[in-house]
């Protein structure tokens, strides 16, 4: 039982920084970008955080101010890494899945880049004080955590991982439930007739991209801040880029979905740690979320339902003049 | 879906195939023309095609050049050193060459798939594949020499084809997601790299550590000029695709399903096969980076055997525009740049990611310039002199 538990917190630990990501990229895939650089706009966001953190701590020193510059310059790098990609796309018409992957190879190059620069000036290993890493390790209701199982299941989160559901929340709301979200999923679907419909199909899918983009800017500071503990690790991503992309398949363009389905694969990464399995190798345990990945998205594309599916103009550029 | 629309609009397209679709002229709905407007450019000239290529790549460089001032980097000097670092000495040009190898082997693949629109970004996987089938020959045979050498080349090949066309089956099958298919097989080719590091076959004698045994005493390719024989297969690979992508009915059928797949249809080729096969030739290539790499530049299989080189390679296809005697020099340019950053990172203690960093800067720039490629903007009251003109 304790394990169970003990697994349960950790997938959603670990599922936190899935669920910003994913989030972040079903915005961006409704108005009708698909945004394949989330892995290389989370090192932006982790180098950006991070950094920032580090460089205000040895001018002012650590405390609330660090961990608010960290999230406000996280969010900032996430922004400027979608608007290159959205200037690219949206404006100058290029290949959406050439973008989104240079973005990645750029985005990764850039956090690598600064952060070994970051080393060099500390003289080894760059590490953001406890002060600045314990606000974002702050749990809010520690002292629920009493009540039995449900207490340590739902209470002993950091406040991080309950805003990352709060932002799924909002954006399940936004999209089913607001105008202005009806008009986003309409220029995600056809744009053409949202354009036709007196809708700036523009102004949308900057907006969309810019802060699901942020999102994922969010999500890689998390993995920095929380995961790594504020020490700056050249890998400290590894893959969850991709993976939140996959989810977004997974959660079949829902917010909501994407709360469980990010536990679930949280909790993909981290089982090998609970319950190893008798004769199968860690070293394959591990490749575990990758194999789950794969087989969902076997099985969604032979299922191929009209209304779980990706928006139809997804992937493609819009160009008025080709109406 | 768009290739019935376009059909649809535009009759006189029907079973054009490939042909692009023309930009007609803007709507008339609007009562005042917008002040901008973006039209086709049609035929534009070599010359002014090699001056926006130019234009772009100084951009890049003075971008780049803002990144080693960032870090209080003299650029100037950053760059003489990037230059030296890849041609200073004959050793050091003959690593630039060793770099340049597999970047351009892996473009040629990747960019086979591309021009099908198969977004293949397994190579990383794939080329790991091969390494590993080529080195399992040697530690499960009790070959040496050329025959080994063949047997591990013949290995790779089918490992890496094999990997891709697992993928492709289930995406000319199923339309499944290629894109992230691939991506995860890189992930599960690592690790199960890490697995055979485990193994005590795979280990040196007597060793703890996970790290696979050197196998250059046993297979090793020749040298031609001072460098493995890799570089020769490169160059002929460079060709031999070139001839296929352009001088084959395999080739052509390529092109077709990239442009439209509903016009392969339509013209009754077996689309499932064409998909199949050309993934499968892909990640054969990658695997033959692989077997080169392991038996040509490094003499044993690590995780950096395939070092980025999926990714890289990417980049490469795409500025080359999948055109394989531009890869050959676009390929050339990177593994510069991949050189010349360990220089800078000894000498001038600037991360060597700042390859990593050029390069998607140049890519992004290549990739807006595109732009003023294909269109051009017409200015309020300038499109009837345009137009006549």
């Amino acid at each position: 039982m304790t394990t169970l538990i003990n697994l349960l917190n950790a997938a959603v630990r670990s599922g936190t920084p899935l669920l910003l990501a994913t989030s972040g990229e079903i915005l961006t895939q409704k108005s009708g970008n698909l945004n394949l650089g989330v892995e290389g706009i989370m090192y932006m966001g982790a180098i950006g955080g991070l950094g920032a953190a580090w460089y205000f701590e040895q001018a002012f020193g650590g405390g609330a101010l660090a961990a608010i510059a960290c999230f406000v310059i996280a969010f900032i790098m996430g922004l400027l890494g979608s608007l290159i990609y959205s200037i690219l796309t949206i404006t100058l018409r290029a290949n959406q899945n050439v973008t989104g992957l240079t973005l990645t190879i750029f985005g990764t190059g850039f956090a690598k880049y600064f952060g070994e620069h970051m080393g060099n000036q500390a003289g080894g290993y760059v590490a953001v004080s406890k002060q600045t890493t314990g606000i974002f390790t702050y749990t809010p209701f520690a002292k629920l955590t009493e009540i039995p199982v449900i207490g340590p299941l739902l209470f002993s989160y950091n406040w991080m991982v309950y805003l990352a559901v709060v932002f799924a929340l909002i954006l399940g709301w936004f999209l089913n439930r607001t105008r202005k979200g009806l008009m986003l999923r309409s220029v995600g679907e056809d744009p053409a007739t949202a354009d036709t419909a007196g809708i700036n199909v523009t102004r949308y899918r900057y907006g969309a991209t810019l802060i699901g983009g942020g999102l994922g800017g969010l999500a890689g500071m998390y993995m920095a801040m929380v995961g790594q503990n504020g020490i700056w690790a050249t890998d400290c991503v590894s893959g969850y880029g991709w993976l939140a992309i996959a989810l977004v398949i997974f959660a079949t363009w829902s917010p909501l979905r994407a709360i469980y389905c990010a536990i679930i694969f949280g909790g993909l990464d981290v089982m090998y740690m609970y319950y190893p399995i008798k004769g199968l190798p860690t070293q394959i345990y591990i490749s575990l979320p990758y194999f789950v990945t794969i087989l969902v998205l076997i099985f969604t594309s032979m299922r191929q339902s009209k209304e779980h599916n990706i928006p139809a103009g997804t992937g493609l550029n819009y160009y008025r003049e080709d109406r | 879906m768009k290739d019935i629309k376009k059909n649809f609009y535009s009759p006189d397209q029907v079973g054009s195939g490939a042909a692009e679709r023309e930009v007609g002229p803007a709507c008339d709905i609007h009562l005042k023309e917008p002040l901008v407007r973006i039209t086709k450019r049609e035929g534009s000239t070599l010359a002014y095609k090699a001056l926006v290529i130019a234009v772009c790549l100084i951009l890049a460089l003075l971008t780049g050049a803002l990144l080693f001032l960032a870090i209080g980097k003299s650029p100037l000097l950053a760059y003489k050193t990037i230059l030296t670092g890849a041609f200073g000495t004959a050793t050091t040009f003959k690593q630039t060459i060793v770099i340049w190898i597999p970047l351009l082997v892996t473009g040629l693949a990747v960019g086979l798939a591309f021009r099908m629109k198969f977004w293949n970004i397994g190579g990383e996987g794939q080329i790991l594949m091969g390494g590993i089938a080529a080195t399992s020959m040697v530690i499960y045979t009790g070959l040496s020499g050329t025959p080994l050498l063949i047997l591990m080349a013949v290995a790779a090949i089918a490992g890496g084809g094999i990997f891709a066309a697992i993928p492709g089956f289930f995406k000319a099958k199923w339309g499944t997601n290629e894109t992230l298919f691939t991506l995860m097989l890189n992930y599960i080719a690592i690790n199960f790299l890490t697995f055979l590091q485990h193994q005590k076959a795979w280990k040196p004698q007597g060793s703890n550590f996970p790290i696979v045994k050197d196998i250059s005493d046993r297979a090793a390719l020749p040298s031609v000029f001072g460098i493995h024989i890799g570089w020769v297969f490169a160059l002929l690979l460079a060709v031999l695709v070139y001839l296929y992508m352009h001088k084959t009915k395999q080739g052509y059928e390529i092109s077709v399903v990239g442009d439209s797949i509903n016009t392969a249809r339509y013209a009754g080729m077996n689309t499932a096969k064409i998909q199949v096969r050309t993934i499968a030739l892909s990640g054969a290539l990658c695997g033959f980076v692989g077997y080169m790499q392991v038996a040509g530049a490094d003499g044993t299989l690590t995780q950096s055997t395939s070092g980025g080189v999926g990714f890289t390679a990417i980049t490469v296809a795409w500025l080359a525009k999948l055109n394989p005697f531009a890869m050959i020099i676009v390929a050339m340019f990177i593994a510069v740049l991949q050189r010349g950053s360990l220089a800078i990172q000894s000498t001038m203690r600037i991360p060597a990611s700042a390859a990593d960093l050029l390069t998607g800067l140049i890519l992004f720039f290549m990739l807006a310039t595109d732009f003023f490629i294909e269109y051009k903007l017409v200015f309020r009251g300038h499109s009837k002199t345009e137009e006549e003109a």
